[in-house]
Order: structure tokens, then C-alpha cells, then sequence
């Protein structure tokens, strides 16, 4: 790849906070990881299971999420995963996916789609206030897509104070207002 | 009202948007028999009680799933993916 000197700017745009604190909750925008979506395409799944198992790259069972190494993966559905790379190794993280996958999967770029919410503290009051997700049975290795202020995004659970929200990057001023809304009115 | 997602479990129907009858899986040749596909693009069945209808999992896998509802108490009966019933019924996919 050729050398540049150009930085990514977040999506929140380069005058707001990086980490934004509500009581015990934290909220802030994480750039560092580059997404491509994974399709396998009509009757090749366990061609593209056995390729990924050998490459090392997670494809999980529905609703859930797995880190791997670098990659991590987790389900959008039947036949589907979106697949992520640290943003430094994998710049061109579809360019190098259909190297590996080749012919019997499609890849999709995500990574300028979504915008990338890191939520840590106490979880619960603050999300049942958001989305109708049951945080007691959405247990740290889940993964879904659900609506937060009417907005379709991937709500990865990585650890029992700690969520990653994925929503449109073109909404991101909006959802993130809806998180600190809902902190406030929490705590 | 609860779903039960064939994969995903019990979700929100707040997540899903509504088409209608499930009997718009099976559309006829519309150039070798006009008037069943007449039938089918404008005569339904309005049952009071037991329908099957297709709901599409918008705001999550975006799966389309044949759901079985009583109309009148909202009972929710059953729910298959719509793939599969279309393949139960010699469909290529």
C-alpha cells in the first residue's frame, strides 16, 4: 500500500470530547478498528467455514461474538459475519478477506458505514432506558443488531461493564446524544 | 407482542415490519395463467383466527419468516423461516 500522511477523522467530528463521562458510565468514539462484512455465497458455507478455520478467522453461531487472535467476528446473519482487524494491520481489510475467501465468499468494506461507541460502567440502567435488549441474558459474548433511537445497530457485549455499539456513521451525532440522554437520565 | 425468531429466539415485534399473507410465497406465472395470478395478486383470505403471514426481521438479521398468529387473541402459534418453506415446496432458494 502507498504511503500517506492523511489521518481518519472520527465521526463525531474533531471538536467533540474523545471520552465523555455521565456519572460512572464513559462514553467514547474508538477508531482503531476496520470491518469487512463476509457473505458465503449459495452452498459454499462449509467451504468458507474450513477456509476461515485455516486462516484463523471467527466465524461464530448466531447472536454471538469471538475474538481470535487479531480477527474477531460476530454474527449478522444466516451465512453472514462482519469481520474485524486492528485499523493499522488492516486498512484494506476487504481487499485482503476476498484474498483469503476468494471465489466462494462475497466481502463488503464496513468500516466507513459505522460509527464505533465504546460504553464502560454500570450497563444496565442505561440500556433498558435505550433498546429492549435483556442485558441479564445478553451475556458478555453476545452479539445483535436492535434499534437504539429508532437507528438499526450491532450492540456487542464485550464484557459485563463494557459495550461496543456499531450505528450508522452518517447518524452518529444522534445515537450519541441518545447514550448521554440515557446516562443522565440514569444516573 | 414477542416473535419467536426461529434462530434468534423471542424478539421485539417492534424490530420486525409486516407483508402480509403467506400464501404470497407461491406466485404463479403470471404469463401462462393470467387470471391465477389475478387471484393472487388481489384475493385473500381475511380470517378471523388462525393466519399465516409473512413478517421481515428489518431491524436485526433481516431474515424473512413465516409466522402463524391467531388474529383475533394475537397468539402466536409458530414461526419458520420463510427460505425453508419456500424449499419445502421444490423452490431453489
Amino acid at each position: 500500500m502507498c504511503e500517506h500522511r492523511l489521518r481518519a477523522r472520527p465521526a463525531l467530528g474533531i471538536d467533540q470530547p474523545d471520552v465523555v463521562a455521565v456519572g460512572p458510565v464513559r462514553i467514547a468514539e474508538s477508531m482503531g478498528t476496520a470491518l469487512g462484512s463476509l457473505a458465503s455465497r449459495r452452498g459454499r458455507d462449509d467451504e468458507v467455514r474450513r477456509i476461515a478455520a485455516d486462516a484463523g478467522i471467527p466465524l461464530p453461531a448466531p447472536g454471538q461474538m469471538v475474538r481470535q487472535g487479531d480477527w474477531a467476528g460476530f454474527w449478522l446473519a444466516p451465512s453472514q459475519w462482519m469481520i474485524e482487524g486492528p485499523q493499522d494491520t488492516y486498512e484494506d481489510i476487504a481487499a485482503v478477506l476476498k484474498t483469503i475467501f476468494g471465489e466462494s465468499a462475497s466481502v463488503t468494506e464496513q468500516t466507513d458505514a459505522w460509527v464505533r461507541l465504546e460504553v464502560t460502567g454500570p450497563l444496565r440502567p442505561m440500556f433498558e432506558r435505550l433498546c429492549n435488549l435483556d442485558l441479564v441474558r445478553f451475556v458478555p459474548g453476545s452479539a445483535t443488531r436492535t434499534i437504539i433511537e429508532h437507528l438499526g445497530c450491532y450492540v456487542l457485549r464485550q464484557a459485563d461493564d463494557r459495550i461496543t455499539l456499531l450505528g450508522p456513521r452518517s447518524s452518529a451525532a444522534s445515537l450519541h446524544h441518545a447514550l448521554i440522554s440515557a446516562a443522565r437520565s440514569a444516573f | 407482542m414477542l416473535i419467536p425468531h426461529p434462530i434468534l429466539g423471542l424478539r421485539d415485534a417492534q424490530e420486525f415490519t409486516y407483508l402480509g399473507d403467506a400464501a404470497l410465497i407461491d406466485r404463479p406465472d403470471g404469463l401462462a395463467n393470467p387470471e391465477a395470478f389475478h387471484d393472487y395478486l388481489y384475493l385473500r383470505d381475511n380470517p378471523a383466527g388462525i393466519h399465516r403471514e409473512l413478517w421481515f426481521h428489518e431491524q436485526g438479521d433481516r431474515s424473512w419468516i413465516v409466522v402463524t398468529r391467531n388474529t383475533v387473541t394475537h397468539e402466536i402459534l409458530g414461526a419458520v423461516l420463510a427460505q425453508d418453506v419456500a424449499r419445502a415446496r421444490g423452490r431453489s432458494r
